[in-house]
């Protein structure tokens, strides 16, 4: 009877939802009445067991395997564990990596999954809160199961803090080798360029909204009558309408500018976990029910282009 | 060389919408190909044109409303497609991810595809999860999040690119067959052509119910059930500058000008 949290780290270094699942590790063991296990496997076991002993860690078990992620290393160990300890929850993160593993552990452990969990309530059925079409409504998922797996959308617990007695201990584990059919061959960085959106004060950043390429010299003459640096959503990039270094969020750049323009976001929440940093947000959207609203600190609710023009020529700009 | 394309078809919800028990009153909603699965279209397709004897199949879970969709990807160029859907499953009220990857599982394992593509995640419920699901129950390699593919279809290797966070990608070897998720922007999907979409009328649609597929009514036993779907509570406090885009521009400049963003 335990929860298991799994870890992750990337180039020698401990993600944040690696914290994070302690957080929610710890706030489910509690809800069941039983203890935290930490996994950390792949890199230095040792080094990163030390920094993940924090308060409420009952014990670590380290799987000094590889350097880096790799998924067939990391279902294989995971499910070894869980069959080792039975514990009554698989706790991952709904990070990229936690989704190339942790849907390949519930189906080897047969257990229920679900995802994204951005609260839950394990007094009694575990009640899971989730969002769905785009963050416009919350659901309720309840699973019926005393053994289950889940995963927590990052960054909405909060990085476990203090320092733990765990008892951190080496997990007897044979890998079978004729299994790991991935190999990973190395890593490299994307969307460098002429402008680092994350150094700019004032960003104007651009979305789904604008419609049509054809369109972005609007919201460029913008940027320009304000001096601000241009920047965007995940679609914009994905058409190939701007570089990749122009990108803020989750797979992009994050930033934190003292004055963040959203033009046409709607707020996904990859693109609010690239921003939220950001001073002061103003938001200039449609729908007023979009999720950017509820991070925007000032908001206009109207067409981008009944309202950008106006605001080019404020600052004696000419709108294209 | 054969590839199996996972495609679902997707409600959006409209800006202004009510809940009708446990989903958005269907007034509300329009449907369309999922986005991610798009993609995984389009990349199939450039795969079969690029190499000799490919052969692009599609296969989705859901109702007769679906096979729109599905004619959208036969329009774009996928050869055939299966459409899996039966009363049993109209009947359930929930599909969770086991129960997807073993319908899926048992498509898979009659078209013995070379690679299956499949989009990183639906655009309604998001769990973003099938994928690697159905990898692991037939017993295939698998990678998640791919946002480049090189595919060596002699060897069956893929060479991907997976989007890790903070603008950083993995390169990973993966051995076929396999299931290669497939994230936005890693091509530009293609529109459907007048002559595409004639000719997607006349190329097969299979529908496949669970006896088809060997399965019984048991898949659609889960223990996750949707319990409860509600509209948020705004967190926000936006202060909300109201009037006439002139007006409200105004506003926004003034501050902008007192913040000292811009001067005069």
């Amino acid at each position: 009877m335990t929860v298991l949290a799994v870890t992750e780290h990337r180039r020698g270094e401990l993600r944040d939802p690696s914290f994070e699942v302690v957080t929610a590790g710890r706030e489910l063991a509690d809800a069941l009445g039983t203890d935290l296990h930490l996994a950390v496997i792949g890199g230095d076991v040792e080094g990163f067991a030390d920094r993940l002993n924090r308060e409420g860690v009952d014990a670590i078990h380290t799987v000094a395997e590889g350097e880096e992620f790799n998924h067939d290393v990391y279902t294989q160990a995971v499910t070894a564990m869980a069959e080792a300890h039975d514990p009554d929850a698989v706790l991952m993160a709904n990070t990229v990596n936690g989704l190339d593993y942790a849907p390949a552990v519930a189906g080897a452990l047969d257990r229920p999954l679900v995802t994204d969990a951005v609260a839950f309530d394990a007094d009694g059925t575990l009640e899971v809160t989730r969002e769905q079409y785009g963050g416009k409504v919350e659901t309720t998922v309840e699973v019926d199961a005393d053994r289950f797996a889940l995963t927590i959308r990052p960054a909405e617990w909060p990085a476990a803090e203090g320092t733990g007695d765990a008892e951190i201990a080496e997990f007897d584990f044979d890998l079978d080798e004729s299994a790991v059919r991935s190999d990973v061959k190395g890593f490299e960085e994307v969307g460098a360029g002429d402008v680092d959106i994350s150094e700019a004060d004032v960003l104007v950043s651009i979305g789904r909204g604008i419609e049509e390429e054809d369109n972005l010299p609007l919201v460029e003459a913008l940027a320009d009558a304000l001096g601000a640096t241009l920047s965007s959503s995940r679609p914009i990039v994905d058409n190939g309408w701007l570089p990749k270094n122009r990108q803020v969020g989750q797979s992009g750049k994050v930033v934190t500018p003292d004055v963040y323009i959203a033009i046409g976001i709607s707020g996904a929440v990859q693109h609010v976990a690239g921003m939220k940093g950001s001073d002061t947000i103003i938001a200039v959207n449609t729908d007023p029910n979009a999720p950017i609203m509820d991070i925007a600190d000032y908001a206009i609710v109207d067409d981008l282009f009944d309202v950008v023009p106006e605001l080019i020529e404020e600052f004696g700009g000419e709108a294209p | 060389m054969k590839i199996l394309v996972t495609v679902k078809e997707v409600a959006q919800v409209d800006d202004e919408f009510e809940i009708d028990g446990l989903d958005v009153d269907e007034r509300y909603l329009e449907y369309d190909l999922n986005e991610w699965d798009d993609y995984a279209v389009e990349e199939a397709v450039q795969l079969s044109e690029a190499n000799d004897d490919v052969e692009v199949v599609t296969v989705t879970v859901g109702p007769e409303r679906s096979e729109e969709t599905v004619r959208m990807a036969l329009a774009k160029g996928a050869d055939r497609a299966l459409r899996v859907w039966d009363d049993t499953l109209a009947g359930a009220e929930f599909l969770d991810v086991s129960t997807k990857a073993e319908l899926l599982a048992a498509v898979v394992e009659e078209e013995d595809p070379d690679l299956v593509l499949s989009g990183v995640q639906a655009d309604d419920d998001s769990f973003g999860a099938t994928g690697v699901a159905l990898a692991e129950r037939v017993g295939f390699e698998w990678a998640a999040v791919v946002n480049d593919l090189d595919h060596d279809a002699d060897a069956n290797v893929s060479n991907v690119r997976r989007e890790l966070e903070g603008g950083v990608e993995e390169l990973t070897e993966v051995e076929g067959p396999a299931v290669l998720t497939i994230q936005t922007g890693i091509n530009e999907p293609r529109y459907a052509s007048l002559r595409g979409i004639r000719q997607a009328q006349r190329k097969p649609l299979d529908v496949l119910g669970l006896d088809d597929l060997g399965l019984d009514d048991s898949v659609v036993e889960s223990p996750v059930a949707l319990t409860s779907m509600y509209e948020p509570e705004s967190e926000g406090d936006a202060v909300v500058w109201e009037g006439s885009a002139e007006e409200t521009a105004g506003e926004l400049a003034t501050f902008l000008r007192e913040k000292g963003v811009v001067e005069g």
